[in-house]
């Protein structure tokens, strides 16, 4: 059992890597890769709210929306009810408000990390690795456990890429790159770079 | 008059591509690239949503309370993107089946509420509807562009059919596998922001730190 969570997390990290193999979260992973500073805590804050939006989500699709999860309420006429076509305007809800509401909480009882944070958190809403993973989770059908694991290595991963990412572009910007490449167009023959590195993880067999 | 719809419509093309200058939005554009028929229906289901969402919030914007504006943008956009994916599911299943989670994420594609926000909440519904589209062509001809090359060098066809002769079947073609792995989107992304620069130099980037000029690579030879 810990082996089957362990690979699932590594693979999370590595193989199926957020940013570098799915292309998620791209747009805030090259605008806010310029300091590792900032990358360090938008990873960190990436982390957290998918390690909880990835099971939540699970537990409203387990429990609200596939067939016949309302069957719990007791009532014969639910008992049949598909609800999944609500699916995408669900969790983007669930996010958007386990957002806010992680907001709030740090703010009343960690201000040091909410004052960390306090900039990236509103951002993540609309980062699509946090949507994505919802989605993956979705379509993999994982369980309670395993959403668990799966939210936390995919976090990491993205983490990861990120803070790799923002430490190349703080040595890039003294280099002399070709006018036309500057910044956006560098960055990503970098990413590219990067994620053929990444590549090399997918034959691992775990 | 027409000039001001023409800019609305054609601007965002290549004067002010959301992908190439504005980094909105690439998250699907790589990941759906590696065949044009995904990409082509990609293209289609983002300008649609696009334009009728910035449509749908301008028509409202004089209705919408400021505090919440974000959480009815996000429902406006999730229930047109829940059509997308229930048509495509009843019309083009095998489609819906590779477009996989992209189409979901349309949601959170920041070209769709980057200009619901910085558009739709300002102007009135047709300039909106126009903006929604030219920002959807926007981003459909780098797709368009990237899903070409890649599928054309990765499998020596393009929508399927077989244009180069592939080895494999005896003809002269060797496939190029990188082409269908992910890095060949960001290498040629890199390039095509490379190309679109050299020809219009007025988008190219400011030095982030200013070399002395005799440290310059080309002054010392």
């Amino acid at each position: 059992m810990f082996e089957h969570y362990l690979s699932l997390f590594v693979r999370a990290v590595f193989v199926e890597n957020m940013a570098l193999a799915f292309f998620l979260g791209m747009c805030t992973f090259i605008a806010i890769s310029k300091k590792i500073s900032t990358a360090i805590g938008l990873g960190i804050a990436v982390i957290v709210v998918l390690t909880i939006t990835v099971p939540v989500n699970n537990l409203i699709l387990h429990y609200l929306l596939n067939e016949g999860a309302l069957s719990w309420t007791g009532i014969p006429a639910l008992a049949t009810l598909d609800l999944r076509f609500l699916g995408l305007l669900s969790y983007i809800g669930v996010i958007a408000a386990i957002v806010q509401i992680l907001e709030m909480t740090l703010d009343k009882y960690v201000p040091a990390l909410y004052n960390a944070l306090g900039v990236f958190l509103p951002l993540i809403t609309v980062n699509c690795a946090i949507m994505g993973a919802s989605l993956f989770m979705v379509e993999r059908d994982y369980a309670f456990g395993e959403s668990l694991v799966y939210g936390l290595g995919a976090g990491a991963g993205w983490a990861l890429a990120i803070t790799l990412l923002a430490g190349i572009r703080e040595k890039l910007k003294y280099s002399d790159v070709p006018d036309g490449l500057k910044g956006l167009g560098i960055t990503f023959i970098t990413v590219g770079l990067m994620s053929l590195g990444f590549m090399s993880f997918s034959g691992v067999q775990l | 008059m027409a000039e001001k719809t023409k800019d609305i419509l054609f601007g965002p093309i290549f004067d002010n591509n959301p992908i190439a200058l504005q980094i909105l939005g690439i998250c699907s554009a790589l990941a759906v690239t590696s065949n044009l028929n995904t990409t082509l229906t990609m293209c289609i289901a983002l300008t649609a949503v696009t334009a009728f969402s910035n449509f749908f919030v301008s028509c409202i914007r004089n209705q919408i309370p400021g505090s919440i504006r974000m959480i009815v943008q996000m429902t406006i956009i999730a229930s047109l993107v829940i059509v997308v994916d229930q048509f495509l599911r009843a019309y083009a299943y095998s489609i819906s089946k590779q477009l996989s989670v992209f189409v979901g994420l349309i949601i959170t594609n920041c070209i769709v509420m980057g200009r619901v926000e910085a558009f739709a909440m300002k102007n009135p519904p047709i300039p909106s509807f126009l903006d929604g589209v030219g920002n959807g062509l926007g981003y459909s001809v780098i797709l368009l562009g990237l899903g070409f090359t890649r599928e054309l060098l990765g499998s020596g066809s393009l929508f399927g059919y077989q244009i180069l002769e592939r080895t494999v079947d005896g003809g002269w073609y060797n496939t190029n596998g990188l082409m269908l792995l992910p890095p060949s989107a960001f290498f040629l992304i890199g390039l095509f922001i490379w190309a679109i620069r050299a020809w219009k130099p007025e988008q190219v980037e400011e030095d982030v730190f200013k070399m002395k000029p005799h440290t310059r690579t080309s002054d010392a030879f």
